[in-house]
């Protein structure tokens, strides 16, 4: 009879070592950027393509900093998400355009200029906001990605809640659904204000 | 014959080379640095394709990855630099072998852990198993033996 115990003893720590590790998300990888100063950047703005920005011009402020493409259909569906929050919520929003046009596939980068790709990002990331509505204070454009793997981006769209000292506080992977903006976003950015 | 294995050969060799496309073979002038990257890159996760190097996978992010890594070699960074640039950015998932630390203890561990309540279990089994083998064929008391003789004595004489 012991010896039935043990059995269904192995078996019920299986069932509890599946159930939670079945339950786990493999796509979220933890950053190991939670913690530390957002990467630096100057980046082209997409308004008004003359000027950069940089994380240093939001010192001082709680942001946002949503990673997006024209391409990345997952985008399309947090996109609501992110108009509802610009209208609800006063914290920066701030847009970074990932590969508009090499990341897209259709093109043959090889063959592009580089001042024809930029052209073509632009144009195409302007049609997408006017298309959707513009959440984003402003956008500014990665064009090959070389500041998304500062990033740490591996999965477009992709959140940071940047801090008031410049620390990234939290990393979203993946669209942003109502619930994680309600249920993690919102109160942190509540507490980073305070 | 002879065709025929030359063929298999292109096809092992085939399967055997690096997933480049052909706008990075044409900036491989460097046999060196194109063997370290090689190198680096078997070592290196892509994270889009998660069971694949980034040496196996042609996804967008692992070309990219593979252009910086090449950019560093020509940069003269060490393979440490290299490898610590991409694990601040995209942490130790990044390393296709994980170091041994206090969070990667139960994966490294597990098996040999395994293993041992394995072994503890067998021998467990054993010994009871020798125990009811021994007591099975251990004989009856002479009491006992001549009180189970009485009884098939009673039983023949009914």
């Amino acid at each position: 009879m012991n010896r039935y115990y043990w059995i269904l003893g192995a078996f019920a720590a299986l069932v509890v070592l599946l159930s939670v590790g079945l339950g786990l998300n493999p796509r979220e990888v933890p950053s190991p950027l939670v913690g530390k100063p957002a990467p630096a950047f100057s980046l082209n703005i997409l308004d008004t393509p003359e000027k950069t920005m940089s994380p240093k011009d939001m010192q001082g402020k709680v942001w946002l900093l949503n990673v997006w493409s024209s391409w990345c259909v997952s985008c399309r569906a947090e996109h609501p998400v992110l108009v509802e929050f610009s209208k609800k919520v006063d914290v920066p929003l701030i847009g970074l355009n990932y590969k508009e046009v090499r990341g897209d596939g259709g093109f043959d980068m090889s063959k592009m200029p580089a001042d024809e790709e930029k052209t073509l990002a632009f144009q195409r990331a302007n049609k997408w906001l006017s298309d959707h509505g513009n959440p984003y204070k402003l956008t500014v454009m990665d064009l090959d990605g070389r500041v998304g793997i500062d990033y740490g981006v591996y999965g477009v769209p992709e959140t940071y809640v940047i801090d008031k000292a410049g620390i990234i506080r939290m990393k979203h992977t993946g669209p942003i659904s109502p619930e994680i903006l309600g249920k993690k976003i919102l109160p942190l950015l509540a507490e980073l204000n305070k | 014959m002879i065709l025929r294995i030359l063929f298999f050969a292109l096809f092992l060799t085939s399967t055997a080379t690096f997933a480049s496309s052909a706008t990075e073979a044409a900036l491989a002038e460097d046999p060196v640095a194109e063997k370290r990257l090689q190198k680096l890159s078997e070592e290196l996760r892509c994270l889009v394709c998660q069971n694949q190097t980034i040496a196996d996978s042609n996804a967008e992010l692992a070309q990219d990855l593979r252009r910086e890594v090449r950019t560093m070699i020509k940069d003269g960074k060490t393979d440490n630099e290299i490898v610590d640039f991409m694990v601040t950015r995209y942490g130790d998932f990044v390393l296709y072998r994980p170091p041994v630390k206090g969070i990667t203890l139960l994966l490294w561990g597990g098996p040999i852990a395994l293993l041992l309540i394995g072994l503890f279990a067998l021998q467990r089994y054993l010994r009871q198993r020798a125990k009811r083998v021994n007591e099975a064929e251990h004989q009856l008391s002479t009491e006992d033996t001549r009180r189970a003789e009485a009884l098939f004595k009673e039983i023949s004489q009914k």
